[in-house]
């Protein structure tokens, strides 16, 4: 676990009041959640809560109903005029989030570029670096999740571990400051599970701002910094992963977590395992 | 009966005639696939007048017959003062009419590309045009191709349309052969090889292409 920031340093993502409606669905309502730079936050909860709509509207991929969501202190989508918001361009949504990294559930590789080619063009189209500059750093990359011996292959020849730490480097490529990962390995099977968890814990132990959607309980009580519980749209628990998992009473956290160890402990009774 | 030798006498002019008539079907096919393109792009964008506009002019140029819009394009460019030589005329008006196929057809292959696929390029910061260019344009090329290599041939054989508006190409000059030489025979079947040898080249090269992105999805 990293050490705790100082509490009153700016947030690198600051969430305030917002809200998200699907139509008549309200799938977000009224986070408020602060992330500090070097922090890694944790999310869980239940199916269908709301977490991936939480990411992707942090990342603007889904427009927030209501409230603001400040990125180093820039309003990210909209602008505000006497007291009204209004829709910022598209290159200035991309300006605003150019240090977010996003890290999808499904890898959302080209399929039709090498793993090579996945992190160097956007380096080349979006920060204009010269093409050898950018194939030199996209090796790094790929060498930095363990993959410099995989450049040329195409994702469709990869593991989907492999696929997803290049989904990783593409990310880190750019220089993000914070990194947000929708259920990294949840696509993954079991066996592969453990290499893309490996990239993300050297990440945090390199001081990567990160927040994670995860249902790897052992990963958030191993290397979160807070633990955020979403259920039916609103932060239900948040905290440490010691006040989270062993000390916060709400029944509807302590059913999830129930339901979680009951699938994943099969070598003992769930008497005490509210702490993995 | 059957005169081999006219063949060969005229086979290097037909054959010289038959470089315009690629020249003709592949520039429009180039040019109307980026008209195709946008107009794909245009109907599936979330802007009312993009979606009109690209309705209106796929249904105009697959509603009506392509020597009838040859015909508007020759008599028609004139009468309101644009004077562009005939050729141009006609492989605008290809153009034109295959952009409207080939929207169709590549309106398939962009539903068929995972939306993460363009998220996943938002996120890296590429601008709605170099997504356009690199990612989804490639895909839908890849999910598309047999029916874009068709789509090609099938101009090789409307660019002879252009005859009747007084372009020289291939049809053209087997036209003006038969005509003077009484010959119709031999020429038409020589012109007719020309055609189907042109086609079977562009159809191996279909292939040669689809085998290449198959590597890709290979494992
Ligand atoms: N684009 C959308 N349109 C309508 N409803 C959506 C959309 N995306 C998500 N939802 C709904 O919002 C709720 C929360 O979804 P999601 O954020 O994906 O949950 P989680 O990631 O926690 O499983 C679900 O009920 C889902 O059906
Ligand atoms: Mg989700």
């Amino acid at each position: 676990m990293t050490a705790h920031p100082v509490a009153n340093s700016r947030p690198i993502i600051d969430v305030r009041g917002v809200w998200k409606r699907f139509g008549a669905a309200e799938v977000l309502k009224g986070i408020d959640l602060a992330i500090r730079k070097s922090e890694v936050t944790c999310i869980i909860g239940p199916s269908g809560s709301g977490k991936s709509t939480l990411l992707r509207c942090i990342a603007f991929l889904e427009e927030y109903s209501e409230g603001e969501i400040y990125i180093e202190g820039e309003l990210l989508g909209f602008a505000l005029e006497n007291g009204k918001r209004r829709r910022v361009s598209d290159a200035e949504v991309a300006r605003v989030r150019r240090n977010v990294g996003f890290v999808f559930q499904q890898f959302n590789l080209w399929p039709h570029m090498t793993a090579l080619e996945n992190v160097a063009m956007p380096l080349k189209l979006a920060r204009g670096i010269a093409r050898e500059d950018a194939a030199k750093r996209a090796r790094a990359m790929l060498e930095k999740v363990g993959l410099g011996h995989r450049a040329e292959a195409y994702p469709s020849q990869l593991s989907g571990g492999q696929q997803q730490r290049v989904g990783i480097a593409r990310a880190l490529a750019m220089e993000p400051h914070i990194m947000l990962f929708d259920e990294p390995t949840s696509a993954l099977d079991p066996e592969l599970v453990g290499e893309v968890l490996q990239v993300m814990r050297d990440l945090a132990a390199e001081g990567m701002t990160m927040a994670v959607v995860t249902h790897e309980m052992g990963f958030a009580a191993q290397v979160a910094d807070t633990v955020v519980f979403i259920d039916r749209g609103v932060i239900a628990a948040s905290g440490s992963p010691d006040e989270v998992f062993r000390k916060d009473e709400n029944p509807r956290l302590r059913q999830f977590l129930q339901n979680y160890f009951e699938r994943n402990v099969f070598w003992q009774g769930s008497g005490d395992v509210a702490v993995p | 009966m059957f005169d081999f030798n006219l063949i060969i006498k005229s086979l290097p002019m037909l054959l010289q005639a038959s470089v315009w008539t690629v020249i003709y079907s592949l520039s429009s096919v180039a040019i109307g696939f980026c008209i195709g393109t946008l107009m794909c792009a245009a109907g599936l964008s979330a802007s009312r007048l993009g979606r009109g506009v690209a309705a209106f002019y796929v249904s105009f140029f697959r509603g009506v017959p392509l020597l009838v819009q040859l015909l508007i394009s020759y008599y028609c460019l004139p009468l309101i003062g644009v004077n562009v030589p005939s050729s141009v005329a006609a492989v605008g008006t290809l153009a034109l009419c295959t952009g409207a196929y080939i929207a169709e057809i590549l309106r398939g292959g962009f539903l068929g590309i995972p939306h993460g696929l363009v998220e996943a390029a938002r996120m890296v910061g590429l601008s709605r045009a170099q997504i356009l260019t690199r990612i989804e344009v490639p895909l839908a090329v890849r999910f598309t191709l047999p029916s874009l290599v068709n789509e090609t041939t099938m101009m090789v054989k409307a660019s002879s349309l252009i005859s009747v508006v007084g372009v020289l190409e291939l049809t053209r000059l087997a036209q003006n052969i038969a005509t003077s030489t009484f010959q119709p025979l031999e020429i038409y079947l020589t012109a007719g090889a020309i055609y189907f040898v042109i086609n079977g080249v562009i159809t191996l090269a279909g292939r040669f292409a689809e085998s290449r992105f198959r590597l890709e999805t290979a494992r």
